[in-house]
């Protein structure tokens, strides 16, 4: 098996920004890292995919903030967070001191706020590039989600690729509930996105049987885990298949090695691992090795010759 | 904050593991279940207060997130937990069988703060949550502690280590809500009348009662340690579920994480009477929409 795997080449890139590893951490389910420290070698991974960061500290929603549904979890944590100054006080220099690479998701309600966290993280130190989450309420749109307007996606990503540091790939993070996926991703290329990263959650609902109202205190929340996995990859698969010479940070319910080789298979460049790291938090590296023994039985020689492989036809 | 009674408990000394581990024993406690797994490395970490999260139904179950529980005992290398089946995490885990396996993550969570040698410590566990108070009656008898305890459920088959806290404290108070078992009414009719005798006071069990016994040791100026039971999704703090309005020692109210912030809580710095709501003095409140009166 050790021999299998080694005999894989899984090094990739988030944009022009290599990577040894093709697994990522995914944004708001492992924090900033350092929870996971005792069961992930967090140097080896990817990258930390850092939980959203907004520029004033956030509180978060008021609890219940989550609801297990079948091979899933729907949540509402409102983005709690130290804000950008936190993070660059705190959370990114404890990631940089031990050489582990962080790729940091940044959100807001205005086009401004993005370009200038986009400014303030430019050139710190152990940051690999940034994440866009635009599944936020714009309020200069009425609180429409930015990620769903194609208008809307593309003026925070040519603001924050304008703002941002040019060594930092700038990846947009696609929200599936729309109506075309692909002609958000097409607007966000051409917006100048280095990458993008699919798929946020699935805005649903559990209503407490007992009690007879919404379950969560945010009302709404949104899905993740196994149970969205076949939505994540059709939009991968989409996406590759109109763009595919756009890279692709896959997740959406990823827990073994062989969910993320579907990713792959579809698309995917590289793969973030999210709500499995709640049941495993060694997840990560779990996910690493699973997928570099898949390859390795599948003949391919490295991880680049197996993205978008589903695509082409049989030899 | 000027006036506070407790300082935050500190974080435990040990980093948690992740392990399969055997069942080695289960025995059915009244409505609960004694899970005894063969844990070494758990076991000589863990500190009372603290807690273990198990995975469900094996690697490819539906149910995805931990359940955490406090831990009762560890001895010899074997953690023990009491499961209280209520949804179908706890009723699996609860029908584990001896010789089964399952991944658990611990110790996790902040331990109970220890007070000065030979302060008198008041014990106060609901239902299920007693369980957790026995390694801790334990540690304060060897600190030179007289141990009062105070055990109370809904009815006699929803006590828990009673004969376990017996041997460790003196008085043992019981109270059922339905007169079943022990006196009749609340843990609060017991501690009224032990809080006299207390220098510190520790409980566990549902919030409300933790509510009412931090309310009643604070009344008397009298410091005291909670342990929350949040529903948590990771328990190892990156999920963010697990938020509880919390006074920090700059006198500020953060939302903090029940399980790396706690579980363990100044009584008197948790905003009982907040929980479930977002008060507009909450740290970054105001980012969130919220209007500062």
């Amino acid at each position: 098996m050790t021999a299998l795997e080694t005999a894989v080449d899984m090094r990739t890139a988030l944009g022009a920004a290599p990577i040894p590893s093709p697994v990522l951490t995914a944004s708001g389910c492992s924090a900033f890292g350092r929870e996971l420290e005792p069961f992930v070698d967090l140097t080896a991974i990817g990258a930390v995919v850092t939980k959203s960061v907004q520029l004033r500290p956030r509180s978060g929603r008021p609890t219940p903030r989550m609801a297990e549904t079948p091979s899933g979890m729907l949540n509402s944590i409102g983005l709690q967070g130290p804000g950008i100054d936190g993070l660059l006080a705190d959370e990114l220099p404890w990631l940089a001191e031990r050489g582990i690479r962080s790729f940091v998701s940044i959100a807001g309600t205005r086009v401004e706020d993005f370009a200038e966290l986009a400014e303030r993280l430019r050139g710190v130190p152990g940051v690999l590039g940034l994440e866009v989450n635009i599944s936020c309420p714009n309020v200069e749109s009425r609180g429409e989600v930015f990620a769903c307007d194609p208008g809307a996606a593309s003026d925070v990503v040519s603001a924050v690729r304008a703002a941002a540091d040019p060594a930092h790939p700038v990846y947009a993070k696609l929200s599936p509930d729309v109506t075309d996926i692909v002609s958000v991703a097409r607007a966000v290329a051409a917006a100048g996105a280095d990458g993008l990263s699919m798929i946020n959650t699935l805005l649903g609902l559990v209503i407490d049987p007992d009690t007879m109202r919404p379950v969560l205190g945010g009302v709404t929340g949104g899905l993740s885990g196994p149970a969205i996995r076949p939505v994540a990859l059709r939009c991968v698969w989409q996406v590759h298949a109109a763009l595919p010479d756009v890279p692709i940070l896959g997740m959406g319910g990823i827990r073994t090695g062989l969910d993320a080789l579907q990713f792959v298979l579809a698309g995917a460049s590289a793969v973030s691992v999210g709500t499995a790291v709640f049941n495993d938090p060694s997840a990560p590296a779990r996910i690493h090795a699973e997928l570099a023994a898949a390859l390795a039985e599948r003949g391919f020689a490295s991880l680049a010759d197996a993205v978008g492989h589903a695509h082409r036809p049989n030899a | 904050m000027s006036g506070s009674l407790t300082t935050p408990a500190p974080r435990a000394a040990q980093p948690p593991v992740q392990r399969v581990v055997e069942v080695v024993g289960r025995r059915p406690v009244n409505a609960y279940v004694e899970l005894s797994l063969a844990a070494p490395e758990i076991a000589e970490r863990a500190v009372p207060g603290q807690f273990v999260a198990f995975a469900i139904g094996g690697p490819a179950s539906a149910l995805l997130l931990r359940r955490s529980i406090a831990i009762s005992g560890t001895r010899d290398g074997v953690v023990t937990v009491v499961v209280a089946p209520h949804g179908p995490g706890s009723t699996w885990l609860a029908g584990l069988q001896v010789g089964e396996r399952v991944d658990v993550v611990g110790p996790l969570g902040r331990p109970f703060p220890m007070p000065e040698p030979g302060v008198p410590a008041l014990l106060v566990g609901g239902g299920y949550g007693a369980a957790a108070l026995v390694g801790l009656a334990a540690r304060l008898r060897d600190g030179g502690s007289a141990v009062a305890a105070v055990t109370g459920a809904a009815s006699a088959d929803r006590l828990c280590s009673v004969d376990e806290l017996s041997a460790l404290a003196e008085p043992v108070a019981v109270t059922t809500d339905d007169g079943s078992a022990g006196r009749p009414g609340r843990v609060t009719v017991a501690v009224e009348e032990l809080i006299a005798d207390a220098g510190v006071v520790y409980a566990c069990g549902p919030m409300a009662m933790l509510r009412a016994v931090a309310d009643a040791a604070t009344a008397v100026g009298v410091p005291s340690y909670v342990a929350v039971e949040e529903s948590m999704a990771c328990g190892i703090g990156v999920c963010m579920t697990c938020v509880l309005p919390v006074v920090g020692e700059d006198g500020r109210t953060r939302f903090a994480r029940s399980c790396t912030e706690g579980p363990v809580f100044g009584g008197d710095r948790v905003r009982f009477a907040d929980v479930g709501t977002l008060p507009a003095d909450v740290v970054g409140a105001d980012a969130m929409g919220v209007v500062q009166s």
